[in-house]
Parts: structure tokens; sequence; C-alpha cells
């Protein structure tokens, strides 16, 4: 059956080749047809990081929507997206399956940063496009030794830089506590913190603490850092710890300036389990949309993605950063896919994410703008603070580049 | 076991022995690293057995233990340059150790104290790796890259075949090994101790000795098999030896069947394939469903021990008592 499956197939390609040209181009990819763009991906549907699974959903919704206008020049968008857990051996078993059993053309904004460290040298190895990975690791975003990966996530490096400023410009005598998952990500914040304090680092830090994602609970690492009299707490931490640091922080009857990572300010994730009183006052560097913030309120980009919810999510997913994320990534690449026009070809597809100009998103904030070249693989280098009010994140000040 | 009995595990063992071999010639590359990576948990999961079915004491902890294997043999590949064949064997003799030394403290506790004893050990394990002081070692939280196994050029095969052939080759050494133990004085000693050590002890069998050995062996296996999923792989991080890998090993022999090699297979084809039955499953449940994979691995879990309370080698035997009448002994 699949033979001759694959030989009607086959007979119709060539017979669109001989019609158009290009397409003969498109048939030696895999993944891709005159009818169908497949590509893949892997996120962590179960294990401990599953919150972000939100992410393939909204994405899959995305494309779900695209295909139903008619998809992007006549092609299809078949995304399949695996579970991985967010383990790595798991990761390279499922990437290998979407590459080798499923013959994807590419990857598609892969969830986390060991999961994408595992799978990074076999896919450059084969010369398959990992595009938009979704972390902010800064090795991820490395031309040089490895031109097929390409970032998308602002770097955590950058996110704490301008943390440091802020910290300097307002707090110039803070003592800061740094809460760090105890990963690439995590020490990206470290990293970004002493690179932003500068000479100043060593006598403002005065107290780090780090945890695994296999512990249940951090209680014990927040209230040592109270412990130190830190007037400023840092939490680099995923969603589910996030939470249970902001709560932890203020049941402690602790009064920190609390800065937070910009991967777990989801208010439906994280704030809203930690105690929305309980989250008053956090600071944030923000690039994706608000729903909450009145401002937003009668914004463009924002009545599309809630027209998108209604239509293809819920009313949860709609106040979801993460799935605003997901929302802003599929875009991302669905602008790429655009630009190939009729050439598919992994090379082309390699050329055209790493040639995006002033990309403006929907549900990215006003202002951002995303830009990769071949020797820029980060897209999104711009941040803006925001402060959660208890209802919603206020944002303050300028676009920061960092 | 009678006569029938034995005629039908040889025959057993050699359809497996032989559908193992024309494996490679059969299946594409994909599917030859998935069975990859079932001859290894099949390996750790024989020394688990060692451990819990036979000798009674209960590990939560051998993650960590395939984690030491795993991370020996990068360590030893990368950072000592020594060749994957010599380092497979040197990481299991460190296990070894470690498991011989982790003993004697768990002489001290039975049953459910030693389960939290090395329950502290896989907790502790992706810590201590990711610890900044061994950076230098073991690429701290980045982890390390490992290169690609390569197969000598006579061999005319390729990479992966390779890597499963040397899977295959230390499955068979290591599981002929635990059939000998078991068959023998050691095993019947083993299992003295587990039914009950002080009448063992009567009977002159040196119970403490019995026990650290038998936790230094399982933990050489567990150290086998992490070494060789290093190599599969091709990359260790903390993150790929967290608590959930020393839970599904236990999975793993209770499902296949404690106190049995055989069923280390089933038991290894389990916790390699169920839980991506239980993703694609849970797409058929809808889009937003999407988050469940873990609970219908549950379901899927509950149902295979309803099904088969004695694991699946359990199973089998009752069939074939079923289909041809038990047999006296």
């Amino acid at each position: 059956m699949t033979t001759r499956r694959q030989f009607l197939a086959s007979g119709a390609t060539a017979v669109a080749a001989l019609a158009t040209g290009i397409s003969a181009r498109a048939a030696d990819t895999p993944g891709i047809t005159d009818t169908e763009i497949k590509i893949g991906q892997t996120m962590p549907y179960s294990g401990p990081a599953s919150a972000y699974g939100v992410i393939g959903r909204t994405e899959a919704a995305y494309f779900k929507m695209i295909n139903e206008s008619g998809g992007i020049n006549g092609r299809k968008i078949n995304l399949i997206s695996l579970d991985d857990s967010y383990s790595p051996p798991k990761t390279v078993e499922q990437v290998r399956r979407l590459v080798e059993q499923e013959n994807v053309a590419f990857l598609f904004n892969t969830l986390g940063t060991a999961p994408n460290a595992a799978i990074r040298q076999y896919l450059n190895d084969n010369k398959i496009p990992q595009l938009f990975v979704s972390t902010g690791a800064s090795l991820f975003a490395d031309p040089e030794h490895f031109p097929w990966t390409v970032g998308f996530n602002p770097s955590y490096q950058t996110e704490a830089r301008i943390f440091a400023k802020h910290i300097l410009a307002n707090h110039p005598n803070a003592k800061i506590a740094l809460l760090y998952q105890n990963d690439g990500f995590g020490k990206d914040y470290q990293t970004g913190l002493r690179d932003g304090l500068g000479a100043d680092h060593a006598s403002m830090v005065i107290k780090e603490a780090s945890y695994e994602t296999s512990e249940p609970s951090i209680d014990s690492q927040v209230v040592t850092l109270q412990g130190s009299g830190a007037d400023v707490l840092v939490i680099a931490a995923t969603p589910k710890f996030a939470a249970q640091a902001i709560r932890k922080s203020y049941d402690l009857g602790w009064e920190a300036t609390r800065y937070l990572t910009n991967v777990s300010p989801s208010i439906t994730t994280v704030l809203k389990p930690a105690g929305l009183e309980k989250s008053k006052g956090l600071i944030y560097g923000a690039y994706v949309k608000d729903v909450a913030d009145p401002g937003f309120k009668d914004d463009a980009g924002v009545q599309e993605w809630r027209g998108f919810c209604d239509k293809y999510l819920t009313h949860t997913d709609f106040t979801d950063g993460n799935a605003a994320y997901g929302y802003s990534a599929a875009a991302t690449m669905a602008q790429v896919l655009k630009q190939c026009g009729g050439d598919l070809s992994r090379d082309n597809v390699l050329k055209q994410a790493t040639n995006v100009k002033d990309l403006s998103l929907p549900m990215f904030l006003p202002g951002i703008k995303l830009n990769t070249s071949p020797t820029n693989y980060n897209p999104i280098r711009q941040l803006r603070l925001a402060q959660f009010n208890g209802e919603s994140w206020q944002l303050f000040g300028d676009l920061i580049a960092g | 076991m009678g006569a029938r009995d034995i005629l039908l595990a040889r025959l057993g063992w050699a359809l497996t022995l032989a559908l193992a071999i024309a494996a490679p010639f059969a299946l594409g590359s994909y599917h030859l690293y998935q069975l990859t990576q079932v001859l290894i948990y099949a390996v750790a999961l024989v020394g688990l057995n060692l451990l819990t079915g036979y000798n009674g004491q209960i590990s939560l902890g051998h993650g960590a233990f395939f984690a030491i294997g795993g991370y020996g043999v990068a360590i030893l590949t990368t950072k000592l340059g020594l060749p994957y064949w010599a380092a497979i064997p040197v990481a299991g003799a460190i296990c070894f150790g470690a498991g011989f030394l982790f003993g004697f403290p768990a002489l001290k506790l039975g049953g459910l104290y030693l389960a939290l004893a090395t329950f502290a050990l896989a907790v502790a394990a992706p810590q201590i790796l990711s610890y900044t002081g061994f950076d230098a070692w073991t690429g701290g939280s980045q982890g390390l890259q490992l290169g690609k196994l390569k197969p000598p050029a006579w061999a005319h095969v390729s990479a992966d075949t390779w890597t499963y052939g040397v899977a295959l080759i230390a499955a068979i050494l290591l599981f002929g090994f635990a059939l000998n133990l078991v068959g023998g004085r050691v095993g019947r000693a083993l299992i003295a101790i587990r039914d009950h050590a002080i009448a063992a002890e009567t009977m002159g069998v040196n119970a403490p000795l019995y026990k650290t050995t038998a936790f230094g062996l399982s933990a050489l296996y567990a150290g086998v098999a992490g070494g060789l999923s290093a190599l599969a792989v091709g990359f260790v991080s903390p993150e790929s030896f967290t608590l959930p890998l020393s839970l599904a090993f236990l999975v793993g022999i209770v499902v296949g069947g404690l106190a049995s090699i055989g069923g280390a297979i089933f038991g290894a084809f389990f916790i390699e394939y169920v839980p991506n039955y239980a993703d694609q499953l849970s797409v058929q449940f809808g889009e937003s469903a999407k988050a469940l994979p873990g609970a219908i691995y549950g379901l899927l879990l509950i149902a295979m021990m309803a099904a088969a309370p004695s694991g699946a080698l359990g199973l089998i035997r009752k069939i074939v008592a079923a289909l041809f009448g038990a047999e006296r002994a």
C-alpha cells in the first residue's frame, strides 16, 4: 500500500515539477510536498516543566488557523509535536523519530535548554534546521559552530543585565539575593547579574541559592535567602518553582524588591497559583503583551489574539503569557515560510530564518522588532520592565536593549 | 522447574536471541535506536532484579548508579581519551565499588528504610552532577557531549547498527552471567537471605557479604547500562538521570516479573514503549488532552498490574500452564 501511495505521490510530484520547475526543489527535501510542509518539535507535555505544554498546543492551533485559510503559498503546515517529559535522552529519541520516521523538514521551537543541547549536534551533523529554539540560553546563538541552530527567546543574560541596570539606578545600596535553577538557564542570570553590576557585584550579591527541577519544594532555599538580610530578590526559576518562591517570600513577611525571570510571568500558571496579592510588586523584563493590562484593552493585537483564542483555544489560554508566546513564535515561523516562497529546501529555510527584518508581532510589545542575520541568531533583543499591581503587569520606562 | 519448563525457557531464550540478531537487518535506524534503548534498560533491570527480586533489598536509587556509569563513560572517553570499549568495563567496575560501599550502610536498613535511603541517592544524583566544583569534569549543568560511536572500517555497518551490536554483546554477556549466578549456589544463597535471613545464616550463608556483593553487582549492571546509554544518546546532563528514571526501573522489574531474568526484557519494552504510546493515545482525546500522557501512562500501568499481578513472565507461565496443564515438579 505504502509503496503504491509513494509511487503515486512521486508521479504527482514529477508532473508538478514539469509544470512549474520550482517544485522540483521541494521534492528533494523530506517533509515537503506540493501540498504540505511537515515540521516537528518536542514539548514537555508531562513531567516537571509541563506548564509549557500550552506553547505546543497554541502553535498547533495557529497552524490549524493558517491551514484553514489555505496554508502558505498553497502548502498546509503539519506540526508533529511529541512529548519528551523534559528528559534529554527522550528528546533525542523523539527527534530521531521525527527526522527518520516522520521525515520532517525541520525542527521548530523545541523546548528546554538541556533537551536542545542534546539534539543540537545530531541536527547540525545532518544539516537539519533547528529553528527558533524555545530557550534563552546564550549557547544557542552560535552561528560559527552550530549554523543550523537559531535562537528565539531574548537571552537570559540580557534580562539579567537589564535587572542589574535597574537595581543600580534605583537601589544603589541594595543587598541582592539570587535564587536560580541549577542549569544553564539559571546560571545565565548569575552571569548576567555579574556582568551588569560590574565592579559592585561582589559587594552587592550577598547570597545565592540554587535548586534542582527534581525537588518537590524550594521553601528552604527561600528561607535561607531571607536569612541573609537581603532586600532585593532575583528569582530565576521556571513556573512551578517561581510560584513557590513568590508565595514563600511573601509568607515570610520578607519585604524585598522582587525581580522575576521572563520565563515565568504568566498570571495563569504562576501568579494565580502563588496568589495575586502575594505577587504584588514583582518586576520583570517584558516582551509579550499582558492581556490583563488595561492599557492594551483596545489594542489591535490583543483583539486579534482574543478572536484566535475564542475560536481555537480557551479563555484560560487567552490570559496565559506562555500561550501568547507560542502564538508569536508560530507567527514568526509562518513569516519565514512566506519568505521562502516556492523553495522549501533546508538551505533556503535556514537562509530565510536568518534573514528576518524588523518583524513586529501582534502579541509582542509595541516597538519590539525581530531581526536576524547570518551573524545574529538572537531575534529578540529588546525588553521593557513591568511591575505587577495585583491585577496586571504595568509597563514602565522605555524599551531597553541589553 | 520440570524438564518441560526448562525446555520452554531455553526455546524462549533462543528465539529472543535470534530475533535480537535479526533486528538490524529488518529495522530502520530509528527503530534500531529504540531497541538499543530496550537492551540498555534490560541490562539495568536485570541488575535491579538481582538486588530487589532475588535478594529482597528495595532500591529506588538505581538511576544514580546509571548516572555514574553514564558520566563515567562520558568522562573517560572525552576527557581521558579512553576508547569506549575500555571505558564501559571501567565504568562498570567503578559502579561495582560504589554499590559495594553503599551496601554496607544498607546492611543496617531493611525494607522501606532502605528504599528511603536509596531514594535519597536518586534525588541527590542530579544535584551532585551539576555541582559547580566538578564543572571541569562533568560539564556542570550543560552536560557533556560525546562523539558519535564510529564503527571500524571492516564492519561496513552504520553507526546505529554498531551501537546496537555493542549493546547486544554487553547484554548477552550480562544476561548469561546473571542466569548462571541465580541458577547456582550464589543464587540460592541470595534467595535464602531474602526469604529468611536468620535461617540462611544458620545454614552458614555469610549474609553481610552476599548482601553487599549483591548491591555491588546490581550497581555494576546499572553502571554498564548507563555507560551504554551515554554512548547511544551521545549526551549526558543532570536532567538525563532524574528521579523518574529510578522509578521507571522499579516499574520495569515489577511489570516484567520480580525474581526473573527473562522478565527484564518485558519490563524494558514496557518502560521504553508505553510512555510513547501514552503520548500518542492522549492525542486521540483531542488537543486539550495533550497534557495527559502521564495520566494515561498511569492507567496503562494499573491495567497491566491488574491483568498480570505477577509480571509479564508470570502471565506467560500461567498461560503455558493453562494450555498444557500444570506440570509436576
